[in-house]
C-alpha cells in the first residue's frame, strides 16, 4: 500500500516530459522505452549507441536518484522470480506486437492524439487494472 | 547525427530521474494505481498528465517548427503519423503486455531504471522482458514465411 504523492508525481511526470520532448526535438526520435530496447536486438550499424546511451541514462538517473534520496527511493517488489519471469516474457512479447509501451504509447502516441496508441494505453491500463484485481480480491486467485 | 548519443543518454538520465522521482520505480506504487478496488493510489495519472503536457508541446514545437528553426536543430526530418489503424496486433499485444504490468508492475522503463539499484529482481524481468522482443521477432519471421507460402500454394 502507498500513499497519494501529488507534488512529486507531477515533478517526476514533468521530468518524463520534458525528457521525452528533448529525445524529440534535439534527437528526432521518440522516446519509447520498448521500441528503443527492441531496436538493440535488430543489429543496424549506426543505430545501437543512442539506444545504449538512452538506456543507461535510465539507469544512471534513477540510480543517483536511489543514492541521494535514501528511504524516500525505498522499493517493494512483491513479485517472485517465477512471477517476474512470466511477466517479464509478456511485457516483451506483448509491447513489440502493438509497438509500443506506457512511454511510446502512452506519452508519446497519447500527447499526439494517435488513435492507436489511444487504444492500446486504453487496452493495456485495462488489461493491468483486470489483473491485479483478480490477483487480489478474486477468493482463491489471491498469492 | 554525430551528437545523437549525447542527447539520448541527457534525455534517458533525465527520463530515469523523472522515474524515481515520481516513485514509478516503485512495483508497489504502480500496483496501488491499479488496484482500483484497493487502497487507490492516484499518482501514475499525475505523472502520466504531466508527463503528457509537456510532450504535446513538444510535438507542436516539432510539427510547426519557429522561425529560429527546431528541424535545424534536431538535423532530422518529421516523424510522420503512423497509418492509425487499430488492428488484431495492436490489440492482442497491449493486453498481453497489460497482464504482464499487473502481474508485477513494471512496465519497460521503470524495469530498466530500475536496474541500478533494486537487486536482482528487475534484472530477471528484464532478461525475460528482453527473450519476450526476442520470442516475437521469431514468431513474425514464422508468420511472415507461412504467408508467402500460402501465397505461393
Amino acid at each position: 500500500m502507498t500513499d497519494f504523492t501529488p507534488w512529486s508525481a507531477l515533478l517526476g511526470g514533468s521530468l518524463i516530459g520534458i525528457a521525452s520532448g528533448a529525445l524529440l526535438l534535439f534527437g528526432g526520435r521518440r522516446a519509447g522505452v520498448s521500441g528503443i530496447a527492441g531496436g538493440l536486438l535488430r543489429v543496424r550499424r549506426g543505430d545501437l549507441a543512442w539506444r545504449l546511451a538512452f538506456l543507461a541514462g535510465l539507469v544512471a538517473g534513477a540510480s543517483v536518484f536511489a543514492a541521494l534520496a535514501g528511504e524516500l527511493a525505498d522499493v517493494e517488489i512483491e513479485a517472485q522470480f517465477a512471477t517476474l519471469a512470466a511477466g517479464g516474457l509478456l511485457v516483451g512479447f506483448g509491447t513489440r506486437l502493438s509497438g509500443g509501451c506506457t512511454s511510446g504509447h502512452g506519452v508519446c502516441g497519447l500527447s499526439r492524439g494517435s488513435i492507436r496508441s489511444i487504444a492500446a494505453t486504453a487496452l493495456f491500463m485495462t488489461a493491468a487494472a483486470a489483473t491485479v484485481f483478480v490477483v487480489r480480491h478474486v477468493p482463491g486467485m489471491a498469492a | 547525427m554525430k551528437h545523437l548519443p549525447w542527447v539520448a543518454l541527457a534525455s534517458g538520465t533525465l527520463f530515469g530521474l523523472g522515474l524515481a522521482v515520481s516513485g514509478m520505480t516503485n512495483p508497489a506504487k504502480v500496483l496501488a494505481f491499479l488496484d482500483v478496488a484497493g487502497r487507490w493510489d492516484p499518482s501514475l495519472a499525475l505523472v502520466m498528465a504531466s508527463a503528457l503536457f509537456f510532450m504535446a508541446i513538444a510535438w507542436r514545437l516539432h510539427e510547426h517548427p519557429s522561425p529560429a528553426g527546431w528541424r535545424a536543430a534536431q538535423g532530422a526530418q518529421a516523424i510522420l503519423p503512423e497509418s492509425g489503424r487499430v488492428d488484431a496486433s495492436l490489440v492482442s499485444g497491449a493486453l498481453l503486455f497489460g497482464v504482464g504490468w499487473g502481474l508485477v508492475g513494471y512496465c519497460p522503463g521503470p524495469a530498466f531504471a530500475s536496474l541500478g539499484h533494486a537487486g536482482l529482481k528487475p534484472l530477471v524481468f528484464v532478461l525475460a522482458m528482453l527473450a519476450g522482443m526476442l520470442l516475437h521477432r521469431a514468431w513474425e519471421a514464422r508468420q511472415r514465411e507461412r504467408r508467402l507460402s500460402d501465397a505461393r500454394a
